[in-house]
């Protein structure tokens, strides 16, 4: 499982970084949503990947902290998936605002000189 | 204990996420309301910083013990709990921003508020943002802080609209957006590896990793450091700075020249606690040094480049930037407290610079932009010798009470601006960096400095020297080579701030002796992590439960 969870984070991040060099705002916006993504996954698997153990005390299991997942890094992505929902969703406004105010995608306003 | 009293650490950031809130609830055209709103929030925001500021002075010693201020959230302990730390470095960064927020509220009430919607609410929300990050000692707070005063200041830079500042926010907000994004992997991985983010514990922590996850943890507090460090306008990963800082409106750039010391204070935070942990990352060490060194060396290449008296402020704003990485990267404690000094004027120097420099352009009668600037300029005439004559103001439409010799209080002002930004005698902005240079040169004879201190006593004159050659250049430029020139009226609500500004810095000049006593008290508190790990860790006493209401 270790190794599908980090070649999913590899590639996302990867993809991520390569489209937000990439000179259209899109492009740059996916590259963004994809990075986040790759973190989001990331700061999940901090807590050490574990398949079947609740994050919250239950009742029928004893209260040994090795049978349960960390919660923490559950509560953390929660917090960071929201904030980077609304910033990504505001960058997109931004993108659109100056796709009609330069009339071009380029991220610098203006296509280069060729 | 008064409940009051009790509860005054949350404040600074209730305060301006009930009046951002009430704020959305009247219409834009209940002005005078929302002004009177925002300013009296404000206003409070500036007394609640004061008396924080008073209370870490061990004034009343039965509230907080050695003047250090723990309040947890919901009364759950640290590290299990959220806590708030005020400290004497925390209380004046948000008496700062305060005393910053004040002029730059009522600055931008004249006009600014007009251009666009939002511009209240968004304003406090900023301040939350500030003051949030200031107080917390929680690593994943301090994200989140951060991502309200960004969201808040992404709002702002596209305050008033138009193509350069869609652009510049543009570039601004991709900047920072990946900044946070590093952010993120740096606290992630600080978690997987210390299992806290409470600030003080990490402080204990991180003794006692062991050996193997070590290079883990640097990596992790390196990550973590480059993302304060894009905040702090460290080179080379300030580029977004300038542009951005041009473009917003001038009470906004005002509010943004404190946004990059929020940098700097994280760093400074977390490099005393994690003590030499940090050490090579970006927290501290040679690197945050010669950071500091090459930071001001741009910026003052972008100072005597600029044709812009805003852009040249940027630089200014970075070369302070700059200056305070240095001074934190040299690893002596007795840099801290100018460095502090010369961090509040600095950040009023240019915050009334920015304001200062949105009335100045109005005495052109063409728009400032960059084509204007490169044209050839015409020759000083007789007509610019006679700047303080009210000449006809037939193409104003500004309504207000005109000052009289309106050239006279912007000339004076700058001229003011310029001694404060390069550090010439006799406003504070000398003091401070007539402190640093005096503490570097000592902590050299007294082998406690790095002999590469020299690098920043030299850069630091340089900077001086170039910020003079440059301002008195676009000085020149601007109030004597103009033929056609329309005096400006201004209006009390927009003099008045920065007077009121400047008036601070003149404060600190008559009264630097009791301000660097208490800076140096700031600072002794600061690099001595155990009195902040203690008053954090130890348990709360019983009134803290109690008083709860």
């Amino acid at each position: 499982m270790e190794i599908v969870f980090a070649l999913a984070i590899g590639v996302l991040s990867g993809s991520g970084v390569w489209l937000l060099l990439r000179p259209r705002t899109f492009q740059v916006i996916m590259g963004l949503a994809l990075l986040s993504y790759a973190i989001n996954l990331f700061i999940f698997c901090m807590g050490r990947l574990k398949v079947g153990s609740p994050p919250i005390i239950h009742a029928d299991l004893e209260s040994n902290p090795a049978l349960y997942a960390d919660p923490v890094p559950q509560a953390l992505v929660l917090t960071a998936i929201v904030i980077s929902f609304a910033t990504t969703a505001l960058f997109l406004v931004v993108l659109l605002a100056a796709r009609g105010l330069t009339g071009t995608d380029h991220v610098d306003g203006r296509e280069r000189d060729t | 204990m008064s409940p009051w009293l009790q509860h005054l650490p949350v404040l600074p950031i209730v305060v301006p996420l009930v009046t951002g809130a009430v704020l959305l609830l009247f219409a834009e055209s209940q002005r005078r309301l929302r002004e009177s709103i925002a300013l009296l929030a404000t206003l409070a925001q500036l007394v609640i910083g004061a008396t924080l500021l008073y209370l870490t002075t061990d004034a009343v010693p039965e509230i907080w013990h050695k003047g250090i201020g723990v309040y947890s959230i919901s009364a759950w302990p640290a590290p299990y709990g959220i806590v708030l730390i005020v400290d004497r470095l925390s209380a004046l960064m948000l008496t700062l921003a305060a005393a910053l927020a004040l002029p730059a509220l009522t600055y931008s009430i004249a006009r600014w508020e007009r251009v666009g919607v939002h511009y209240l609410p968004l304003l406090q929300f900023l301040l939350m943002g500030l003051n949030g990050a200031f107080l917390t000692g929680d690593l994943f707070n301090l994200f989140v802080f951060f991502e309200v005063l960004l969201a808040a200041s992404y709002g702002l830079i596209l305050h008033g609209s138009g193509a350069a500042r869609v652009k510049a926010g543009l570039h601004y907000i991709a900047v920072n957006l990946v900044a946070s994004l590093l952010f993120l992997i740096g606290v992630a991985l600080i978690y997987g590896v210390a299992g806290t983010l409470n600030m003080a514990e990490l402080g204990i922590r991180w003794s006692t990793i062991a050996a193997e996850d070590r290079g883990l943890f640097d990596a992790g507090v390196a990550i973590l450091g480059l993302a304060f460090l894009i905040k702090a306008g460290s080179w080379p990963l300030n580029f977004w700075l300038a542009p951005a800082y041009v473009a917003a409106g001038a009470p906004v750039a005002a509010m943004f020249s404190i946004m990059t010391k929020v940098g700097i204070y994280a760093v400074l935070r977390m490099s005393v606690l994690l003590g030499d942990a940090a050490a090579p990352a970006p927290l501290g060490g040679a690197w945050l040094f010669y950071g500091g060194i090459a930071t001001m060396a741009f910026g003052i290449i972008g100072m005597l480049g600029a044709q812009q008296l805003g852009r040249l402020i940027a630089f200014a704003v970075i070369v302070s930037s700059g200056t305070l990485l240095a001074s934190v990267g040299s690893g002596v404690e007795s840099l801290t407290a100018p460095a502090l000094f010369y961090m509040v004027s600095s950040v009023l120097a240019t915050g009334a610079f920015f304001m200062l420099t949105g009335m100045t352009e109005r005495t052109r009668t063409t728009q400032v932009s960059e084509v204007a600037d490169v044209a050839p300029l015409p020759p000083v005439t007789y007509q610019a010798f006679g700047a303080d004559e009210p000449e006809p103001r037939a193409h104003d439409e500004e309504v207000g009470i005109a000052i009289p010799a309106v050239m006279a209080f912007l000339g004076l002002a700058f001229v003011c601006c310029v001694l404060l930004v390069t550090g010439l005698p006799p406003l504070s902005g000398f003091i401070g960096k007539f402190a640093l240079l005096a503490s570097t040169v000592d902590a050299m004879n007294e082998q406690r400095a790095p002999a590469s201190a020299w690098l920043l006593i030299a850069t630091l004159l340089a900077a001086g020297l170039a910020g003079l050659i440059a301002l008195t250049r676009i000085g020149v430029r601007l109030f004597w080579t103009v033929t056609e020139r329309t005096t400006p009226r201004l209006r009390v609500i927009e003099a008045g701030p920065v007077a009121f500004l400047l008036l601070l810095t003149m404060g600190m000049t008559v009264a630097a002796g009791p301000v660097m006593t208490f800076l140096e008290s700031a600072a002794g508190t600061l690099h001595n992590p155990d009195m902040y790990i203690e008053a954090v860790l130890s348990p709360q006493p019983p009134a803290t439960a109690e008083a709860r209401p």
